[in-house]
């Protein structure tokens, strides 16, 4: 094959990533965006495979045969409700590929290095292994493995803020002496440590940005493999992935109410905020689940807003049938779905979407908002911070400013919740004690499936 | 062979098409998108393999376990991608 008809194959290539990603823009559409991206990746492998002067082929074979099999299997049993670890996971894995690769040809080119390509193998391996093990960490916090909870110590800032500049440090020695194989070592191995560290601090109700965020860095390193290795294919598919990762940490940031700023250096550590400043002495009105079937069935329309809550119940198959019951009387179910409610971008989608939801049914928050006040029965299953509503009314709030889903316009609200604990912000709920809100106590799960039978009694 | 300023204008141009066209994905699909980026960013796989195919020693065995990394992401992204499209229905298929 000569280099013309490799390039040509790359361009290809590329074109069906993007066309493959402009899929994703509806449901309908999506799957035969993947089949088109599929397509480019496999011309993509086969033009290396065919064109890059390829002389072992049994680590190649080696590699590919595990490497699919491992990620077959992982595909097919990783249930669902794990699919934030595996995201994270996987992360890993493409990062590491990418400083592997920096490794290599930081070796293989040796003193031929320029400062050019120095700066290229930097970035590459710089965002690289902190995402490796960034990544690593979110996927240990996410499976429980470490201790979710923010993890913070005296001078933490101070600390992190020293490594930085150390590594940056280094990384611009090396582009003037590029071949101080020592340096360039050392660079790496801090560059593990801070994506370690910039993760510890940050807690389980943060994983959606921290997610994006090293969406974005994998992508970056993928798009510096292909300006150190002279490869185009890799610097589009990297910076496509990139600006991904990019918009979702945008998106989420503002779901937040965090600056982006603070979110792209990693500084995403949650305040731990002081929460006896506001504490309500106003009574709640508890319901049972036969006054939640009486007010539902008097309903036109009811909206579900759900929470990472009902992801820990594996509450969405009951809310599911829960909806049925409610449209069989000929009752409006929509699902209000806040940005970042779950641990990841589209957390409560994808699991109501696996429960066989309908996904004209899921409506994001700007859409769901201005006809709150016209909703007789709003549902709260697992969700407390996303609708709160003193992030609108109280400017001494910690998350005052976030946007919210207005359910307090609603003429009801029914809030299933284990007990009146706080939220994640340990931050104390108005909504609770709202006259027309009404708690249901109880497993999310348990109280569903109670309601569900209730229903099925006429 | 190493063009610097060809390569920022290649990054610079996509990064503006990714942009535009990632910011109409609706947020129904963020899972699914991030999956779906997750596979293409295993393109490294493209680097990985020149690495693990070259004749020398210390690259074979690097490029050995990029090549099995980026494998893991691109075939687990993309089928985990379509498993999770899969889910995604509409009413009318709907049972009941």
């Amino acid at each position: 094959m000569t280099n013309y008809l490799l390039e040509i194959t790359y361009i290809i290539s590329s074109v069906l990533f993007i066309l493959g990603l402009k899929g994703l823009s509806h449901p309908e559409s999506a799957r035969r965006g993947m089949h088109l991206a599929e397509i480019g990746m496999l011309l993509a492998v086969i033009g290396t495979l065919l064109g890059q002067g390829i002389v072992t082929w049994e680590w190649i074979l080696i590699g590919l045969v595990v490497g699919s099999a491992i990620g077959t299997a992982m595909s097919i049993f990783m249930p669902m409700t794990a699919m934030p670890q595996r995201i994270a996971l996987s992360h890993a894995f493409g990062a590491l590929a990418a400083v592997l690769v920096g490794i290599n040809e930081f070796i293989v080119k040796g003193h031929e290095i320029t400062s050019g390509l120095m700066g290229a193998l930097g970035f590459e391996v710089l965002f690289g292994s902190l995402t490796v093990t960034g990544s690593l960490m979110a996927f240990g916090k996410l499976q429980g493995i470490v201790k979710s909870a923010p993890m913070t110590y005296k001078g933490q800032n101070f600390v992190n803020i020293l490594l930085f500049f150390i590594t940056v440090g280094m990384f611009m020695y090396l582009v003037f002496f590029p071949q101080n194989i020592l340096i360039f070592g050392t660079m790496i191995a801090l560059s593990f440590l801070i994506g370690i560290f910039i993760v510890l601090p940050i807690g389980g109700a943060d994983m959606p940005v921290v997610l994006s965020l090293m969406n974005s860095y994998a992508g970056l390193a993928a798009a510096a493999t292909g300006f150190a290795i002279n490869n185009k294919v890799l610097i589009i598919a990297g910076s496509l992935d990139g600006s991904s990762g990019f918009i979702l940490s945008i998106i989420m940031s503002k779901a937040m109410n965090r600056s982006f700023a603070n979110i792209l250096f990693g500084a995403v550590g949650t305040p731990q905020v002081d929460t006896s400043s506001l504490h309500e002495d106003r009574p709640i009105t508890r319901f049972n689940v036969e006054d939640a079937k009486f007010a539902l069935e008097q309903a036109e329309r009811v909206v579900i807003v759900p929470g990472y809550g009902m992801a820990v119940a594996q509450a969405q198959y009951a809310v599911r049938e829960l909806s049925d019951e409610l449209e069989k009387r000929g009752i409006k179910v929509e699902f209000a779905i806040h940005p970042v409610a779950g641990r990841m971008p589209g957390h409560m989608n994808v699991l109501l979407a696996e429960a066989n939801v309908s996904y004209d049914q899921l409506l994001e928050m700007e859409i769901i908002n201005p006809t709150m006040d016209t909703v007789d029965v709003a549902i709260v299953i697992g969700a407390n911070d996303v609708v709160n509503p003193a992030a609108r009314t109280d400017k001494g709030s910690p998350i005052y400013g976030m946007p919210i889903i207005d359910v307090d316009k609603a003429k009801t609200v029914i809030v299933m919740k284990r007990s009146m604990a706080t939220g994640f912000a340990g931050i104390e709920n108005p909504l609770f004690y709202e006259e027309n809100t009404k708690m249901l106590f109880g497993d999310a799960k348990k109280v569903l499936q109670e309601l569900v039978a209730e229903f099925k009694k006429n | 062979m190493f063009s610097l300023i060809e390569s920022f204008y290649i990054l610079l141009l996509a990064g503006f098409v990714g942009f535009e066209v990632i910011k109409r994905v609706t947020p129904t699909l963020h899972t699914p998108l991030m999956s779906a980026t997750n596979a293409i960013s295993g393109i490294s796989l493209v680097g990985s393999l020149v690495a693990a195919g070259s004749d020398q020693f210390v690259s074979q065995m690097l490029g050995l376990v990029a090549v099995t990394a980026a494998t893991i992401n691109v075939v687990g992204g993309f089928l985990i991608t379509e498993r999770m499209l899969k889910m995604f229905k509409r009413k009318e298929r709907k049972q009941q």
